[in-house]
């Protein structure tokens, strides 16, 4: 890849002491002080912390079948504007990524885009109908190159099932991404199941039904011996669950989305289908409990389930309202807000758990690589200092439903390369 | 959801005493006995007050306690009532939601009764024509009379009353505030 | 006074008692007339939005705002252009654009009439919306308990049955404390809602425990739906640990009342010689409704609208 030269000044990677970095040929040619480079173009960072380009283990982009909603260009530039590098897009698409062909689509979608590193999540079964293998094994060799696939949006619940597609995956190196959600116990479900279930009168999510897959599925994965990996974590028992499993050895990862380590059942209230998500916000407890296992590493990620809805979808009836929220764009600001302003993690750690842990669970080589000489130069450069008032209008987006419309966040992305390619500069996108 | 409480006010601190406790005793008992002349003895035995709430109430029975003792019917006493107009305004709009007030028609009803209608002060002259309202809903009175205890002017319908204590000129500025015992803890009527 | 009634939770001790005392003037007002109409919402519109079907909570309201002289426009959901596939928003937005000055809202999703509320200048009002609420239920059970009984406060309430599912209770169970009530809820623990421990209200599964001390009996229907959704074993073994029925009624005390907001089921949470006796407050609580829907429309509406104020 030919590309002008960048020469980004007194950056301070993950907030620490201030270097020049020479990014050229979609590398890091060079990391140093005061770096001198014929022809380069500069950007003075001072005050500026880089991290490696965030990775999102969990995106859905809507293409094809709701650009209404989302296209893999628009998602693509919202990830941009978020500081990622990389993305897994889901695959409950229309049709459905279950083959070679859609997952095939959706990669060279995001290619075309050109602003972030596009990697389809191929489905478990066909249709995401819960009943039948998806043929992964084609997914896997197409030149998307899948590993990781997901019924995301609906559980395999099928135990049998999936303990079939853990072993089967192993194979090429996959995983499984469950979405953890006992149908029969979430039937018509609203809101978490708790005290505000009860007096806002809509039909309660609990948490066990999240609790009793996962521990089934860890089981499985012992059993089989394969890799697990499990979405969007939402109670305290999921963490308590995931923290046991581990100290057992057992390989599994999880996520947490950046709403849930922020927002609780409390923003319901108003029942506003902004706040409508699935799994659903839970209580403040459980919040804090997904922050201690974010920080102490038994959560492995952050991944926003970016999940954009046409204004119809959301200015409804509750019961109505397709699940889901915006994230991509905000997802590091709230990790700031959830993490570093509350000192359960540094920006080296911040790194880790949405650049670093991701990019591996996910294969992506290239993603997740230390800011030094000879690296890939897929990074972000943060200006922590700033705060913003998020304005639904200007998200990058499609769709507008962000649940963090007129909420002041901390940090603000600035720049993003792409191997060595500006994908963001002063905040803007360029392209 | 909380209706506009009639304001306590505080006792007359400025403004001047248009009547006081023995001058509203006095005009009270010239009303009763107005009242008792134009009835005439043929039609006294019909008669029927009622109030307007909230002050229009208690001078009502006031009226219909001196009416029986000068006439002396501590036996058979005049029936007194009282009639809320607020779901008859045609004001409401303008203003703030107010609270409902007791309507009470005595025993017998108004239907051929000689009805005088009771209010502290008559202004616009709205007020009496909702009452006028309320009470064709209610029946067919032979007639009705006005008794005020104080007419301040600036009527705004072709409305007098039949009975006035006092005749006030006031401007629209100014506020005619009547106090009685029973609602204010004491008779007084004050201009502002 | 706000300008929507979306919830019991929305009225204090003041805005309950306003209500219930208006509805009594406005009853005394109109005893003994032949023609039982008020001037008082004459010009004001209001509309009857029922998503679901509803008949005898729409005759109540209809008949309420006809008394008070306002226009009344039925929109009902089923062939009009909601079953098309408008939006509730788009609908909201037409009545508002027709001078609706109130809007009562019946809906099968909790929190519809909230959101409604949030598109329009008029008042809302919450004629029932899923499994949340059904405020003016709850102050015409508040008001024939009143009327019953003579008072509120330390009142002895009993809510029996479905409680999961049912708005009336948690309507009643939210303004009954507000009025200084006392209320038991019995009912099967698959019939309570997780976190209704948090609830102003004790809890009993034992229905014969609680009546002796009962001064009022509020009986619950159980819906069709539930009855073969594993919330109990049969329809027999329901009715027999808490249907009310001559036997039991014979357990409580004297003066006690029992209610039931209808359509019963007869024979199974009531028995017709409950339903029949003179304990049952059933047909009041239909005339009842009447006088408090009547107050709810006079407080909302009877004042300067949001937008008049500003030239009154």
């Amino acid at each position: 890849m030919t590309s002008a030269a960048w020469l980004i000044r007194r950056v301070r990677p993950y907030g620490e002491q201030a270097v020049d970095l020479l990014l050229r040929d979609g590398v890091i040619a060079d990391a140093g002080h005061d770096l001198k480079a014929v022809g380069a173009q500069i950007l003075d960072a001072g005050g500026l912390i880089a991290l490696p380009g965030l990775v999102d283990l969990h995106t859905h982009l809507r293409e094809p079948g709701r650009e209404d909603a989302e296209t893999v260009e628009t998602g693509s530039r919202a990830a941009a504007l978020g500081g990622y590098t990389a993305v897994h897009a889901m695959a409950n698409t229309d049709p459905v990524a279950d083959t070679a062909g859609v997952v095939e689509q959706v990669w060279r979608l995001g290619r075309d885009a050109g602003l972030v590193d596009v990697a389809p999540v191929g489905a478990v079964t066909v249709g995401l109908g819960g009943t039948r293998l998806a043929e992964l094994g084609a997914m896997a060799d197409s030149p998307a190159r899948v590993r990781v696939f997901s019924d995301d949006g609906v559980c395999v619940a099928d135990p049998a099932l999936m303990r079939r597609a853990l072993e089967y995956v192993k194979a090429f190196d996959g995983v499984i991404a469950q979405h953890a959600e006992e149908p029969r116990l979430t039937q018509n479900a609203q809101m978490h199941e708790g005290v505000l279930s009860a007096r806002l009168g809509l039909a309660g999510w609990p948490s066990v039904a999240e609790e009793a897959i996962i521990a089934r599925d860890v089981l499985l994965a012992a059993h089989v011996g394969s890799r697990l990996h499990v979405c969007h974590l939402s109670t305290r028992g999921s963490v308590a669950i995931l923290a046991r499993a581990k100290a057992d050895g057992i390989p599994v990862t999880c996520e947490v989305t950046p709403h849930h380590l922020l927002l609780t059942d409390e923003c319901v209230t108003g029942y506003d289908p902004l706040f409508k998500v699935n799994p659903p916000l839970r209580t403040a407890e459980d919040v804090d409990a997904l922050r201690a296992g974010l920080a102490e590493g038994t959560i492995d990620a952050v991944a926003t389930d970016h999940a954009p809805h046409a204004m119809e979808d959301k200015e409804c009836e509750w019961a109505m309202a397709r699940p889901g929220m915006l994230g991509l764009q905000q997802a590091l600001s709230v990790a700031v807000e959830a993490m570093i302003c509350t000192g359960l993690l540094d920006w080296r750690g911040l790194a880790d758990r949405m650049s670093i842990r991701p990019a591996r669970i996910g294969q992506l080589d290239d993603h997740g690589q230390p800011l030094e000489t000879g690296r890939p130069a897929n990074l972000t450069l943060i200006d922590p200092d700033a705060r913003t008032v998020v304005t639904p209008a200007e998200l990058a987006s499609r769709a507008r439903n962000t649940p963090y419309a007129r909420r002041e966040l901390p940090a603000r992305v600035v720049a993003t390369f792409l191997r060595g390619i500006p994908t963001v500069l002063d905040g803007k996108a360029q392209r | 959801m909380r209706a506009a409480q009639n304001a306590v006010q505080p006792a007359a601190a400025s403004g001047r005493t248009i009547l006081d406790s023995p001058a509203i005793a006095r005009v009270i008992d010239r009303i009763a006995h107005e009242i008792i002349e134009r009835a005439g003895d043929e039609h006294l035995g019909e008669l029927t007050l009622l109030g307007i709430p909230t002050r229009g109430g208690p001078l009502a029975s006031r009226l219909a306690q001196r009416i029986g003792l000068f006439v002396d019917r501590s036996a058979d006493p005049i029936p007194v009532g009282s009639v809320d107009i607020t779901l008859y305004r045609d004001d409401l709009r303008s203003r703030g939601v107010r609270p409902l007030s007791p309507t009470c028609i005595p025993d017998g009803g108004i239907e051929g009764r000689h009805v005088v209608l009771v209010d502290d002060v008559l202004y616009s002259g709205r007020t009496v024509r909702a009452a006028l309202d309320a009470l064709r809903e209610v029946g067919r009175p032979r007639v009705v009379q006005l008794a005020v205890l104080v007419d301040r002017g600036h009527r705004e319908l072709p409305i007098r009353a039949d009975y006035v204590g006092k005749n006030v000129p006031t401007s629209a500025r100014e506020q005619v505030r009547v106090s009685l015992v029973e609602t204010d803890g004491i008779d007084e009527v004050v201009v502002r | 006074m706000r300008r929507h009634l979306l919830s019991a939770a929305d009225l204090d001790l003041a805005d309950a008692t306003l209500i219930l005392d208006t509805a009594e003037l406005i009853d005394t007002a109109l005893a003994g007339r032949e023609v039982k109409k008020l001037p008082t919402l004459r010009g004001r519109t209001v509309v009857n939005l029922f998503f679901e079907d509803s008949t005898r909570t729409r005759i109540s309201f209809e008949l309420a705002a006809k008394r008070l002289s306002a226009d009344v426009i039925n929109f009902a959901a089923k062939g009009s252009s909601v079953s098309k596939g408008e939006s509730l928003k788009d609908t909201a937005l037409t009545l508002e654009a027709m001078g609706a000055d109130a809007i009562v809202c019946r809906h099968s999703a909790s929190g519809a009439p909230h959101r409604l509320a949030e598109w329009v200048q008029g008042s809302v009002i919450n004629a029932g919306d899923g499994t949340h609420e059904h405020p003016t239920q709850a102050l015409l059970d508040a008001y024939t308990i009143r009327r019953r009984l003579g008072r509120l406060d330390g009142v002895r309430v009993a809510i029996v049955g479905d409680v999961l599912h049912s708005r009336v209770a948690r309507s009643n169970v939210v303004l009954l404390d507000t009025l200084g009530a006392h209320v038991t809820l019995v009912a099967p623990p698959t019939l309570l809602p997780v976190g209704v421990e948090s609830w102003p209200a004790e809890i009993s599964y034992d229905l014969d425990a609680v009546l002796p001390k009962a001064e009022v009996v509020m009986m619950l229907r159980v819906q069709q739906e539930r009855m073969n959704a594993s919330y109990f074993p049969s329809v027999r073994e329901y009715s027999r640990r808490y249907g009310l029925d001559a036997r039991r009624m014979a357990a409580m005390s004297d003066e006690a009342i029992v209610m039931h907001p209808g359509p019963m089921n007869r024979g199974m949470e009531i028995a017709a010689e409950v339903a029949d006796s003179v304990r049952s407050t059933i047909v009041e609580q239909v005339s009842n409704g009447l006088s408090v829907r009547m107050a709810v429309l006079y407080l909302l509406l009877g004042g300067a609208s949001t937008s008049e104020a500003g030239v009154a």
